[in-house]
């Protein structure tokens, strides 16, 4: 139990710095994608809602509330997704005019 | 233990997508295929949460994820480019109230294991669930976007968060499990999330929106301690660190303290300094023909959008008198403020979409020298961004902000719906100056007009 606990605030401080390492260089342009992308990964939290679910049994408080939480956590997911995905994509769709780099 | 090999395997394996992700994110030319490596991260480790041991329910969890998914499908797909912020805050929400949820029902289930990631949980995911509420209804006009106040604000926060405290304490201490106290708790979060919002001003939004997009990474992180789940540890630490950092390089380039933004007194204008009387206070009018005239004939045109622009739809219009005017041998340019439109990089997205070449997009840093030379700067629904006061008048709530040099052009163009202040209530002095000359009118109709006149030449 100890180490099991241990281990996780490991992973924690390491995923703490690569979070900020690994867009320290991201430019103003993108923050609002990025943003919105953050935003969809954080939808993680659905699978929490799936085990909650799934082990509920034949608890009806721990139903209800897992699946409410499902529900919230796949809104969070897919919008957060295409949402990211459709500003993303026009960003994509023009860089057939950015053959020649200008100035 | 081999039946837990495939799930486990199926999370580690996200945990690289994710952060393969984020990375490819950061990065104009591979941001797209980011995105989706995380989302393909994300459907693996769904996927693999099925097969673990123990699982049931399995129909009612697909009821649910396909009553997520249409709603959540449908409203990104048909949400306008402009009302991007407030979406983003919509989902952020979502997924904050889902770590309400199901952190209340870990605290249900099982009084073993330490409380804390529990409690924490319910109090980010609550205060992150109203908050990101009231962004959204301010963003979308549901809610005044002017900063709301009452007396004794701090105060009454102050004495609310020791609430939370204290019934995060009572709830640990009774033994009979404290359900009581973690609905008191949870009631009084929620209320938090409200009242920390609601008294911060509209233009201030995409520093809370990022504020409460970390704080939901952290409530994901924590129901990961929770659940023993490490892709949910890894997932919402990352998005928590890298929405911490986002939030500090918006605050830099919105020239906002965070603490301000947080405890509110921007838009607290100084009352002595508000109306900055200056010589004469008329605005010179220009019609359209006239503007045509001095755009058509200079030879380098620099255009500031701002977020009048966008609610105006005008972003394709923009366009087409840029490729008019450069068919004429104008050099056109774009300047762009950071935080044009209403969230850093929201104009790029809005002129992205209008098929503007991404080159002509330019920075402040790379712009602001090239204004001298410039025979006019259009500035079309931009107001604070160019606000001189920035520089010159430390009363201004803005002072300090970087802005667009656009008073060093040699002529100012003013399209402006109305002759009100900006977003955040601060006259501009620009608008008065003597070279500067302004087009009333909404910036759809004054750009068809500048169109059909730049044509006529």
């Amino acid at each position: 139990m100890i180490i099991g606990t241990l281990a996780m605030i490991y992973i924690f401080i390491l995923a703490i710095f690569t979070g900020v390492e690994v867009i320290s260089r991201v430019p103003t342009i993108l923050h609002t994608p990025l943003m919105s992308g953050a935003n969809a990964i954080h939808g993680i939290v659905l699978i929490g809602g799936v085990i909650l679910l799934g082990n509920a049994g034949d608890d009806k408080v721990l139903f209800a509330l897992g699946f409410i939480a499902v529900i919230l956590g796949t809104l969070n997911v897919v919008g957060g997704f295409v949402v990211t995905d459709r500003m993303l994509e026009m960003f994509k769709a023009k860089t057939p005019d950015k053959t020649g780099p200008d100035k | 233990m081999n039946l837990e090999i495939v799930p486990a395997a199926a999370y580690l394996i996200a945990s690289l997508c994710f952060i393969f992700g984020l990375k490819r994110l950061s990065s104009a030319r591979t941001a797209r295929s980011g995105n989706f490596i995380a989302g393909a991260g994300m459907a693996l480790a769904l996927a693999g949460t099925f097969l673990l041991p123990d699982m049931g329910h399995f129909c009612p969890i697909l009821v649910a994820i396909a009553i997520g998914t249409v709603p959540g499908w449908l409203l990104a797909k048909r949400v306008k480019m402009t009302a991007m912020p407030q979406m983003v805050s919509l989902f952020n929400g979502m997924g904050g109230a889902c770590a309400m949820f199901i952190s209340l029902g870990e605290w249900i289930k099982a009084a073993e294991g330490p409380a804390l990631p529990k409690l924490l949980g319910i109090i980010l995911g609550s205060v992150s669930f109203t908050g990101s509420l009231v962004a959204f209804g301010k963003l979308q006009g549901l809610i005044s976007e002017k900063p709301v106040r009452w007396p004794l604000q701090k105060a009454i926060n102050a004495c609310l968060l020791l609430a939370i405290l204290a019934s995060a304490l009572a709830s640990v201490r009774d033994p009979s499990g404290g359900l009581l106290w973690i609905l008191a708790l949870a009631a009084l979060a929620l209320l938090l999330g409200v009242l920390q919002v609601l008294p911060i001003g509209g233009a201030d939004m995409p520093v809370v929106i990022s504020v409460l997009n970390s704080c939901t990474g952290l409530a994901a992180a924590l129901t990961g301690f929770a659940m023993h789940n490490m892709s949910m540890i890894v997932a919402g630490t990352l998005v928590g660190a890298a929405g911490s950092l986002l939030t500090v390089l918006m605050c830099k380039a919105m020239n906002r303290s965070l603490a301000k933004v947080v405890f509110g007194s921007f838009g607290l204008v100084p009352k002595g300094a508000a109306p900055a009387a200056q010589g004469d206070q008329t605005m010179r009018e220009i019609a359209a023909s006239e503007c045509a005239i001095m755009m058509g004939y200079a030879r380098k045109v620099i255009i500031v959008p701002g977020y009048g622009l966008a609610v105006a739809q005008g972003q394709h219009l923009v366009h087409e008198l840029e490729q008019l005017l450069e068919k004429r041998g104008v050099e056109v340019k774009y300047a762009i403020h950071p935080v044009a439109g209403r969230m850093p990089g929201h104009m790029n997205v809005l002129l992205a979409e209008a098929d503007v070449p991404y080159p002509k997009l330019l920075d402040m840093e790379e712009i602001n020298p090239e204004f001298e030379q410039a025979d006019a700067a259009l500035i079309i629904g931009a107001n604070d961004v160019v606000n001189p006061a920035a520089r010159t008048d430390p009363g201004s709530p803005i002072y300090g902000m970087p802005i667009l040099n656009a008073d060093k052009a040699k002529n100012v163009i003013v399209i402006k719906r109305g002759r009100g202040a900006g977003f955040a209530g601060i006259e501009n002095a620009l608008f008065y100056q003597s070279k500067t000359r302004m087009l009333f009118g909404d910036a759809k109709k004054a750009l068809q007009e500048l169109i059909t006149e730049v044509r006529g030449l």
